[in-house]
């Protein structure tokens, strides 16, 4: 399995690694739950901060109507505690299912190479096939930059491309 | 009922921000520098900026960027701005509706139209059409693929700003032609 690199979000190709997180029900999402399905995860710095409530909202605004198109489950994934996790999805009226970091603190995102020394996820996109086998990444330049919704149709893309490939 | 996407929806992966469309409402002096803004009706950082802009210097052409989660009326005021487009009141339209960002219920619409001597029956007949969501919906795919994702974002030169207008630099970077 590729080690994640310190400075840079899990590369295409190379397996998902073993993590934890839990769902906002405080059940345990894994590896295991990314087969079958083509995953996209949001990592994002800290729920309630002013640009995730951008992003995530506009996120909201594609993911209803056109995510389900590609066939596509989207995550938002931060170390916030799952309680905070709701609550947050709740105050923007979104619908988007949060996953956990919350303890061991960070360890999924670090498995995914996606952890800021500051204590916090980066702001990434990263996109699993069905196969669990990480499709497409990215790590915004700053935490402070939104990555548009673009993006994520552009990583779906990829994910269609190399499966036609394979 | 809830306006928003429904049939016909276009993929969303990056493509560039198109140029000033025909479609496209405009208005300022004739030869200012053109700035293209994204926005929604019921964004006040928006408002703010529509009161900057309209004193400039400047061609604006309003693109529409309705995000429901933040703001569940900015579909529908969208729409009745699209609306009174075919009646050919869309600026006024515009004004209106960022002149009282808390009054954007079904009767505050209607009001408006009325207030614009808008035929009321056509008007809240066309602000639920197909055709009119289907303008809304091409404004926002349009500026998610290319890269808007929060608004106000304004393009001048194809270039993307977000934060704070500031209409002098905006002036200044069309008098040099970008």
């Amino acid at each position: 399995m590729s080690a994640p690199s310190a400075d840079g979000p899990i590369p295409a190709g190379a397996p998902a690694p073993e993590f934890t997180l839990l769902r906002e029900d405080g059940t345990e999402f894994t590896r295991a739950d990314l087969e079958g399905n083509t995953t996209v995860l949001v990592f994002y710095p800290f729920a309630f901060s002013p640009v995730c409530t951008d992003q995530i909202g506009l996120y909201e605004e594609v993911l209803g109507d056109y995510l389900p198109k590609r066939g596509a489950t989207m995550y938002g994934v931060s170390c916030d505690a799952r309680w905070s996790q709701t609550a947050f999805r709740e105050k923007l009226g979104v619908s988007i299912p949060q996953l956990s970091d919350f303890e061991p603190k960070g360890a999924a995102c670090r498995a995914f190479g996606v952890y800021h020394p500051g204590g916090f996820p980066q702001r990434a996109l990263v996109i699993v096939g069905p196969d669990a086998v990480v499709a497409w990444s990215y790590q915004a330049p700053s935490p402070a930059d939104l990555p548009g919704a673009n993006l994520i149709f552009d990583g779906l893309d990829a994910v269609a491309a190399g499966s036609a490939k394979a | 009922m809830t306006a928003g996407p429904g049939a016909g929806l276009s993929d969303l992966s990056s493509a560039p921000l198109p140029g000033l469309l025909e479609q496209d409402h405009v208005r300022g002096p004739d030869g200012a520098p053109l700035v293209i803004v994204y926005a929604d009706f019921e964004c006040p950082y928006c408002a703010a900026a529509e009161v900057k802009l309209k004193g400039a210097q400047l061609r604006i052409a309003f693109r529409h960027f309705p995000v429901r989660s933040s703001h569940p009326r900015a579909w529908p005021a969208a729409c009745a701005a699209e609306a009174a487009a075919l009646q050919g009141g869309f600026w006024e339209m515009h004004d209106l509706l960022f002149a009282d960002q808390g009054r954007l219920e079904d009767p505050h619409l209607w009001a408006r139209a009325r207030t614009l001597g808008l035929d009321l029956e056509r008007f809240d007949a066309d602000r639920r059409s197909p055709a009119v969501m289907a303008r809304v919906r091409g404004d926002f795919e349009s500026g998610v693929r290319g890269g808007v994702v929060t608004t106000p974002t304004l393009v001048a030169n194809g270039a993307l700003r977000t934060g704070e207008v500031d209409v002098h630099s905006l002036e200044e970077f069309g008098a040099r032609g970008g």
